[in-house]
């Protein structure tokens, strides 16, 4: 899959640094817990911009294009950042055979953006995932890991409502 | 899910055991014993319901070699799709003389509608723990790995938990029981890649590269994780082993068919009315699962198809809806038992679209290292787009067919070698859909959108607007109290129109 490289300028924080410095510390001696790293600066960051990775790169003693090869191999490393509300369809067979093809695209219409896509507030960003083993609810989607299950494309405005009427 | 679907039975009717109700009849739970029964998280839980016996015993009472011995008697086969003898794995293992071995439990489970092992660790993660030590002290290793999809996090928690708390009971770590072995385990997080639920990328993964397979041999059990030798099962298989070890071989070769021995975890899932994991005893036929466990076919349709092992495995029709499911019986009618996936197909799949969708699957995840599979599945689904276009001529056909042997001869690894099976079994088994595409330019379930017309019947029509003021692109048009017409150049093929008509006057062809 071709990653959307973002254009966005990095806005990191010294906590956020500090932060991942720590988790750098405590693995840069085990270089097989490069994934962990990258793992965990995610969940810092939101996703993984040029400048976390040199800092991972140094931090870790690994090259920069290692850093960018495990990136870019897993899809699970954002090098776009995600909306405040990352809605996720997933297209896993169960999901798929029930319609959630249909689901994602009501979505996609819904929020004007395509699948891999972030809105221009930055509030919602779609993606299609894998399989998150729920078939007996399928189809199925999430908002940021809220799970909703055995949806219709007519349950998708109601659901988004409740979203984008949250206060900021 | 209603009270009807769960028990078979209705509301009004006296409450019938659970082991009576037509789901759970002719199910046997050996992996699955203890899940939704014990607390996950309570380590003394597992313990009382015979938790770290199997290890005290083998431990104890047993040698390394008087294990691998009964695991191999047992018949026991790899859950996670190629269905290789586990005891013969360990043997090799152990036979391999180093300083440093390891134990890897597979938990990448990528199989999309695949959840059993899912439900394992998050049920009974105690079970997988247990199970890896003794397969560490059988083999002679003293460090284990479970690589867990990043997807599950419930599972990582508990699992992670559960780690914690053996240790703290001395069930891991130094001397474990007083003995000289010694058993640490460890939890990798995995990061959405399908191919890394092959072995050899799975270990190189997590090494902390890019999950690429190694090519084949050595094999993991000379030079696995680390280069070291290496054991590697999967969460289902390793769910066998406490039970195994405990009864003896025979409480586990009593059950199942000649070659397949005990139960396998199948996710029953897609069109069908009970949907859910089924533990049956291997040569349980698919009609059963169907029919009697999943209570058949949702809305009044018809049974077409099932799909078994995902993306690595192909279709059942229902001219072959009594073939035991067992590892033989399914190769030889073109599909696997996979790691268990079951996915239930009604008259409204399009079997075209099914193999092009699992295709698209491939054509993403694969790692791109060998040709065959990064260009060849690539072209193989430019086809399938171009049938499912109605653009497809009827040697392209015979081109798909040969590209897809081409594919899995060549391969490097498991996820090319079975890319191509979905398109070879659904166009053995339903050859005629594929040539309605190619040929009569139609797609019989009425999926594929450029086969499709959308049209209102005249006769049912009331000319009451309503479609044309759904329809999002304005396709309809009509006078009030006529029969109103579909602009077939403006037409998105989207639907509303037809779940919008009250007079059932609008169909898919």
């Amino acid at each position: 899959m071709q990653k959307k490289i973002s254009k966005i300028p990095f806005k990191g924080t010294p906590e956020q640094e500090a932060q991942l410095k720590a988790v750098i510390a405590e693995c840069k001696d085990d270089k097989s817990r490069l994934m962990h790293v990258m793992q965990k600066a995610q969940d810092i960051y939101g996703y993984l911009p040029y400048e976390v990775q040199v800092m991972i790169a140094e931090g870790m003693d690994v090259p920069l294009e290692k850093v960018y090869g495990v990136s870019t191999f897993y899809a699970q490393f954002a090098l776009s950042p995600k909306g405040k509300y990352n809605v996720s369809v997933c297209l896993g067979t169960a999901c798929y055979v029930k319609g959630s093809q249909d689901v994602l695209e009501r979505i996609c219409s819904e929020l004007g953006i395509n699948e891999g896509e972030c809105s221009a507030d930055g509030k919602f960003s779609i993606e299609a995932c894998r399989c998150i083993g729920a078939c007996g609810l399928a189809p199925v989607f999430t908002v940021n890991g809220e799970v909703y299950g055995k949806v219709t494309p007519d349950d998708v405005p109601g659901i988004l409502a409740k979203y984008k009427n949250a206060e900021d | 899910m209603s009270l009807d679907n769960v028990c078979g039975c209705s509301a009004a009717e006296e409450i019938i055991p659970l082991n009576k109700t037509n789901f759970y009849k002719k199910q046997r739970r050996v992996a699955l014993r203890n899940c939704g029964v014990i607390d996950p998280e309570n380590i003394d839980e597992y313990i009382a319901v015979d938790g770290y016996r199997a290890l005290a015993k083998s431990l104890t009472e047993l040698t390394p070699q008087d294990v691998i011995k009964i695991v191999s008697d047992s018949g026991l086969r790899g859950r996670g799709g190629g269905g290789f003898p586990t005891g013969r794995k360990w043997s090799f293992t152990a036979a391999n003389q180093a300083d440093q071995k390891y134990v890897v439990c597979n938990a990448d489970e990528g199989d999309p509608g695949a959840f059993m092992d899912r439900s394992v660790l998050e049920g009974d993660p105690h079970c997988i723990v247990e199970a890896m030590a003794i397969c560490g002290y059988a083999t002679g290793a003293s460090e284990g790995y479970v690589y867990v999809r990043a997807e599950y996090p419930i599972a990582v928690k508990r699992l992670e938990k559960a780690i914690e708390d053996a240790k703290a009971y001395g069930l891991l770590g130094d001397n474990i029981f007083g003995t000289d072995f010694c058993f640490n385990l460890h939890v990798r997080l995995g990061a959405g890649a399908f191919v890394c639920g092959e072995e050899t990328a799975l270990m190189t993964s997590i090494e902390g590269n890019r999950g690429e397979p190694r090519p084949r041999p050595p094999y993991p059990a000379v030079s696995g994780l680390f280069a070291k030798p290496t054991t590697e099962n999967n969460v289902e298989t390793f769910a066998n082993i406490p039970q195994i070890v405990l009864n003896g071989p025979e409480f586990f070769n009593t059950i199942g068919t000649e070659t397949s021995k005990g139960t396998k975890v199948f996710a029953l899932g897609g069109k069908i009315t009970n949907t859910g994991l089924v533990e049956i005893p291997m040569g349980t036929t698919l009609r059963e699962i169907v029919e009697d466990i999943g209570g058949g076919i949702p809305n009044g349709r018809k049974f077409k198809a099932a799909q078994t092992g995902g993306p690595s495995g192909g279709c059942i029709p229902e001219a072959h809806l009594d073939t035991p499911m067992d590892y033989d019986s399914l190769l030889k009618i073109g599909a696997m038992v996979g790691s268990g996936g079951l996915i239930i197909m009604d008259d409204t799949s399009c079997m075209v679209d099914i193999a092009k969708f699992f295709l698209k699957f491939t054509v993403d995840e694969s790692c791109g290292k060998c040709t065959p599979c990064r260009v060849g599945t690539r072209r193989l689904l430019e086809i399938l787009e171009k049938i499912t276009d109605g653009k497809g001529t009827m040697e392209d056909l015979d081109t798909m067919e040969a590209l897809c042997y081409y594919i899995k001869d060549n391969s490097l690894c498991g996820l090319g070698q079975t890319a191509p099976n979905p398109v070879l079994s659904s166009y053995r088994h339903f050859k005629e859909e594929y040539i309605a595409h190619v040929r009569d330019k139609k797609c019989p379930a009425g999926v594929c959108k450029n086969l499709v017309q959308i049209t209102i019947d005249p006769d049912k029509c009331k000319g009451c607007s309503l479609c044309s003021r759904k329809c999002p692109v304005g396709a309809i048009s009509g006078e009030i109290k006529k029969p109103f017409v579909i602009d077939q150049s403006k037409c998105i093929k989207c639907g509303v129109c037809i779940d919008t008509c009250k007079f059932g006057a609008i169909s898919r062809k």
